[in-house]
């Protein structure tokens, strides 16, 4: 099978979406934050470790409107984790098999 | 519910108040004063044009007492109370001018 | 913090208790609507802000991007309705990477000092946080 997408739309804090995504996303696949998931992506929250952990084998992204809309700053987001517009969103989606969403 | 000026028809709620904030221009309110029997001076004026710009900076129509204040603070203390307000807008300041000004209806009125 | 009388026409003491991120759902921003129409009935309205909630304080939100509307503006009439307190729990912020000074520098204006601009936002520890929905007569939640 080809490599997935993951989306996550869910804040890490008040929903295990992004905790089940990291348990389920192959090496390989990509992982999407978007909507209320991009607050996964803040350097010092309680999110980043886990995110860290994964970005050894897994690209990360993370939507750039979805921040902007939030007050999040691009040099508030942790090392490593792409910023995406929607255009980058279809990209990703156009090269994954298929994209799952953690919602 | 609609309200037609100039051969145009754009929609309302079931009180008057527009539909779509974009729709509004000079021209649709004088139609609504119109339809209340008022005719619009520039007292009037100033009050809607202040209720539009408070919704433009931060995105509510504001309840009376909320306006009553903040009015007088801009306009002075005798343009700041319900008597003159009151006298400009019979059917409540808030509730009238906003609706006027094309905003929904003040947040804290029923 | 002063305590209000209860006795004959009592004001209550209403505490809102916001613990939703901003644009991933309405309650946020119904939240802050039902406390301004509280305040407009001369309420004593407080806000408090634990879990995701205090993203909603958030400053610099931009949702033109998104399609919705921007909300976060909203905020600053608070001090307008005469809401004067504003709880941010401070270990909420703390395990989302995000700090005091990323809040939006809420504001009122006292009538009875010069229109002197005067802060509205306090940040509290969970401690502190406990004793205030301890003292609140009624809380709503969203």
């Amino acid at each position: 099978m080809g490599a997935i997408l993951h989306t996550v739309n869910k804040s890490p804090f008040e929903k295990n979406s992004l905790q089940t995504c990291l348990r389920m996303s192959l090496p390989g696949s990509s992982i999407l934050l978007i909507e209320d998931g991009v607050y996964a992506a803040l350097a010092g929250g309680d999110a980043a470790a886990g995110l860290a952990a994964a970005m050894q084998d897994r690209s990360v992204a993370v939507l750039g409107p979805d921040l902007r809309a939030r007050g999040i700053a691009e040099d508030r987001i942790m090392d490593g984790i792409e910023i995406v517009d929607y255009d980058g969103f279809v990209r990703l989606a156009a090269a994954s098999a298929k994209v799952q969403s953690w919602m | 519910m609609s309200i037609e000026v100039n051969g145009k028809t754009y929609e309302t709620d079931e009180e008057g108040y527009l539909a779509n904030l974009g729709d509004w221009s000079l021209e649709v309110a004088e139609a609504m004063a119109r339809e209340d029997g008022c005719d619009l001076s520039e007292n009037h004026w100033e009050v809607v044009n202040f209720l539009r710009e408070y919704y433009d900076e931060y995105q509510i129509a504001p309840a009376v007492r909320v306006l009553t204040k903040a009015i007088g603070k801009r306009l002075g203390k005798d343009k700041g109370n319900s008597k003159y307000l009151y006298e400009l807008f019979p059917y409540g300041p808030a509730k009238q001018a906003c609706k006027y000004a094309g905003l929904p209806k003040p947040t804290g009125c029923v | 913090m002063t305590e209000q009388q209860n006795t004959g026409g009592t004001v209550k003491k209403f505490l809102y208790i916001n613990r939703r991120a901003p644009h991933g759902s309405n309650y946020a921003q119904e939240g802050l609507e039902v406390a301004l129409i509280g305040a407009a009935f001369e309420q004593d309205v407080a806000m408090a802000y634990i879990d995701d909630g205090v993203f909603q304080l958030k400053r610099d939100q931009d949702t033109s991007a998104i399609g919705s509307k921007n909300f976060s503006a909203t905020f600053r009439a608070l001090g307008d309705y005469d809401v004067r307190k504003v709880y941010v729990e401070r270990e909420s912020l703390e395990s989302r990477g995000i700090g005091e000074e990323d809040l939006m520098p809420l504001v009122y204006e006292d009538e009875d000092d010069d229109w002197e601009e005067k802060p509205l936002v306090s940040v509290v520890s969970a401690a502190e946080m406990r004793d205030i929905i301890d003292q609140a007569d009624v809380i709503l939640n969203f």
